[in-house]
């Protein structure tokens, strides 16, 4: 299969592009997504490839241009919400919720909403508590939303071309540390399907399930794992929701043991979810308890060491990991 | 008079609409109104405005007979600004509306049959029985809700305005908002953004007077709703709103205008609600003198006195028209008893779009 190394961000770029010229029913708004080419640079060139009506700077206001969006899909066409990070999306949660959510159940299915709302999701670097949220399992929680996470460039931009393709509401939460991260990408219309995980590297000592920055980071420092006699399989779920669990238990069948590796926090995280779900799907198939990894208990600080002390690192999963195998 | 400073002066005849149609004193808009729709079309209107009525009495004993059940918000005293409004729109036109959406539905053309059938939650409803009373859609007749939040429609009907300018077509969307609404922040948002984009957005403030129990002269900083629209360079127009006439006048301008060049408009119909908020409401915060004030000025008696002085309705020609609206509303009542509700596997139905 021929490829191209790009970025993340190009490959977001390119999705969007392909996509826009594919349906003219697909549309892109948000907050500096057109003279500005984006807060960053996702949108770079297609304001002046489309022109004003298919790329809309929005004033702030989240609430009122995700309404728009879902007025929009409903009367048949396609918006793209960026949200410049998904913090400022806790603006829009009545119009996510309320209506996003629930106008195709609500409606006795009458109004399918395909829209996408995106945009970078997680602490990036040190723009402490208000800007750091991960919202994953806040939007996976309703009945109705579609979560996806991808992690590299080949699946961001597979991901976003299904998404917009979906015909009901997918939230693409990505991360902005991802964006000038490299990759393989195939060329041509690439997809990846919504709803299926992706084992990004095999192994046979113990399962991490990782997505977004996380996986990254794991893969990244395989060879860490490595030096540690232990040999790793990494999942990456790319679908929060819905979850690929039958991916993640033939790991667990094969490994025995999980790590499960987030940036979001620990109460009611999407490891809470993936940890219910491995343990009713294949309960004894484990060798030891789950471990999850998670970002600490508050806010996160602006203070370097503090921000670092919050969130998961290698060497917390390399422990967790010889955990599991007992031989820690 | 504002109805603040009438209660303080102890003045106990509050404000209301200020005309009540009448032949002799029609104005001359209301009488290019009149000689644009005809007898047939007025009497059809009324029609609509008497169907609304009965229906919405007839949901009120449904729901103390228990068939009924969660929030009910009655439409009763509005019926002149939802069929004026809706009468002046193409059937390609968006509306958009809160949870107080039974006789915009019925405006519309929604069936009555399913309409009740929706408020006994059953299969055949509007909604198949998923929305209820506040989650009417129609994707025939494009009415986008039905909303539970107060102003959660605002932005949403902006969407179908926006929808009109991409696909260049001259439709539009109409808003519909109480004065509650007017204080959330979609308001602004959505005023702002229309204003800037030109959309095609009709936003009508159902000014009924009362957010819940909250009088709007406790709830806004601004009692003269229009004021606001200069603040968001768009028109702003008021119109009363217990009046069929001034109100098919006044949206029928405004939508044939916006046809031609979008642009939003900001209108402000005063109006009011016989019933309390909802069904659990009994309106203490409302003085009998000013209910029975607004009785005085019923849309519904108002077009009927003038038909019968136009000689387009006589008493016996009004009987059968009401006769044959309760009779329509009855036949709505057994078909919605008659309906199934849901079958089960309708559960996990329309959760995720195919």
């Amino acid at each position: 299969m021929e490829t191209q190394q790009i970025t993340y961000r190009e490959a977001l770029n390119q999705a969007l592009a392909e996509e826009m010229e594919r349906d003219p029913l697909v549309f892109l708004m948000g907050e500096e997504v057109g003279a500005y080419n984006g807060a960053y640079k996702v949108s770079q060139g297609l304001l002046d490839r489309f022109g004003p009506m298919r790329v809309l700077d929005t004033p702030i206001a989240e609430n009122g241009f995700t309404g728009l969006a879902v007025g929009a899909a409903m009367t048949g066409l396609r918006p793209v919400v960026e949200f410049m990070s998904f913090n400022f999306a806790l603006v829009a949660m009545d119009q996510i919720v309320s209506n996003a959510a629930k106008t195709l159940y609500m409606s006795g299915g009458q109004f399918p909403l395909p829209m996408v709302m995106r945009g970078p999701g997680g602490p990036a670097a040190r723009v402490a508590a208000q800007h750091s949220n991960s919202l994953e399992s806040i939007f996976a929680y309703f009945p109705g939303l579609i979560v996806v996470a991808p992690s590299t460039p080949a699946d961001a931009k597979g991901l976003l071309k299904s998404a917009i393709r979906s015909p009901g509401p997918v939230m693409m939460i990505e991360n902005e540390i991802l964006y000038g991260v490299s990759g393989a990408v195939p060329l041509g219309d690439h997809t990846v399907p919504i709803g299926k995980a992706d084992v990004k590297k095999t192994g046979r000592d113990v399962t991490i399930v990782a997505h977004g920055r996380m996986s990254y980071m794991v893969l990244a420092a395989a060879g860490v794992f490595a030096r540690e006699g232990i040999d790793i399989e990494l999942v990456d779920p790319r679908t929060i929701k819905p979850l690929d669990i039958e991916t993640i238990a033939a790991s667990v069948r094969k490994t025995h043991r999980v790590v499960i590796v987030e940036e979001g926090h620990r109460f009611c995280g999407v490891g809470a979810e993936i940890a219910d779900q491995i343990y009713s799907t294949c309960f004894d198939d484990l060798d030891a308890p789950i471990v999850r990894i998670t970002h600490t208990e508050n806010p996160l600080p602006y203070a370097r060491n503090l921000e670092a002390a919050s969130l998961p690192n290698v060497d917390q999963v390399v422990l967790a990991a010889k955990g599991v195998l007992y031989r820690a | 008079m504002a109805l603040s400073a009438a209660r303080a002066s102890g003045d106990t005849e509050p404000e209301v609409a200020q005309g009540v149609l009448t032949r002799d004193r029609l104005t001359p808009r209301q009488k290019r109104v009149v000689d644009e729709l005809g007898r047939e079309r007025l009497v059809a209107m009324y029609r609509q405005m008497v169907l609304i009525r009965a229906f919405e009495q007839r949901s009120e004993q449904m729901y103390q007979q228990r068939k009924i059940g969660g929030f009910l918000h009655l439409y009763m005293g509005q019926e002149a600004l939802g069929v004026g409004a809706i009468s002046a729109l193409r059937r390609d036109d968006y509306v958009s509306t809160s949870y107080r959406d039974h006789g915009i539905a019925l405006a519309l053309g929604m069936d009555p049959k399913a309409c009740m059938a929706e408020l006994f939650g059953k299969v055949t409803g509007v909604s198949r029985g998923k929305g209820g009373s506040m989650h009417f859609y129609s994707k025939e007749h494009h009415l986008l809700g039905g909303h539970g939040i107060v102003g959660g429609q605002t932005p949403v009907g902006l969407g179908a305005a926006f929808r009109a300018k991409y696909m260049r077509t001259d439709q539009v969307s109409l808003i519909f908002l109480g004065d509650g609404a007017v204080a959330q922040g979609t308001f602004h948002e959505s005023l702002n953004i229309a204003s800037l984009w030109h959309l095609p957005a009709l936003f009508i403030i159902e000014n009924n007077q009362y957010g819940m129990g909250t009088a709007v002269d406790r709830a806004l900083s601004v009692h003269d709703l229009t004021l606001k629209a200069p603040g968001y360079n768009m028109p702003g127009v008021k119109v009363d709103g217990m009046n069929l006439l001034d109100c098919y006048a006044v949206i029928s301008e405004a939508v044939n205008e916006r046809r031609k060049s979008p642009a939003p408009i900001l209108i402000e119909a005063k109006t009011y609600r016989y019933r309390g908020h909802s069904i659990s409401d009994p309106a203490t915060y409302r003085k009998k003198e000013e209910v029975e004030a607004y009785q005085r000025v019923d849309p519904i008696l108002q077009v009927k006195r003038l038909l019968a002085e136009l000689g387009w309705l006589d008493e016996a020609a009004s009987k059968e028209l009401d006769r044959d609206a309760r009779a329509e509303v009855s036949a709505a009542v057994e078909f919605a008893d008659a309906s199934p509700e849901p079958d089960p596997s309708e559960l996990a139905q329309h959760v995720y779009a195919q």
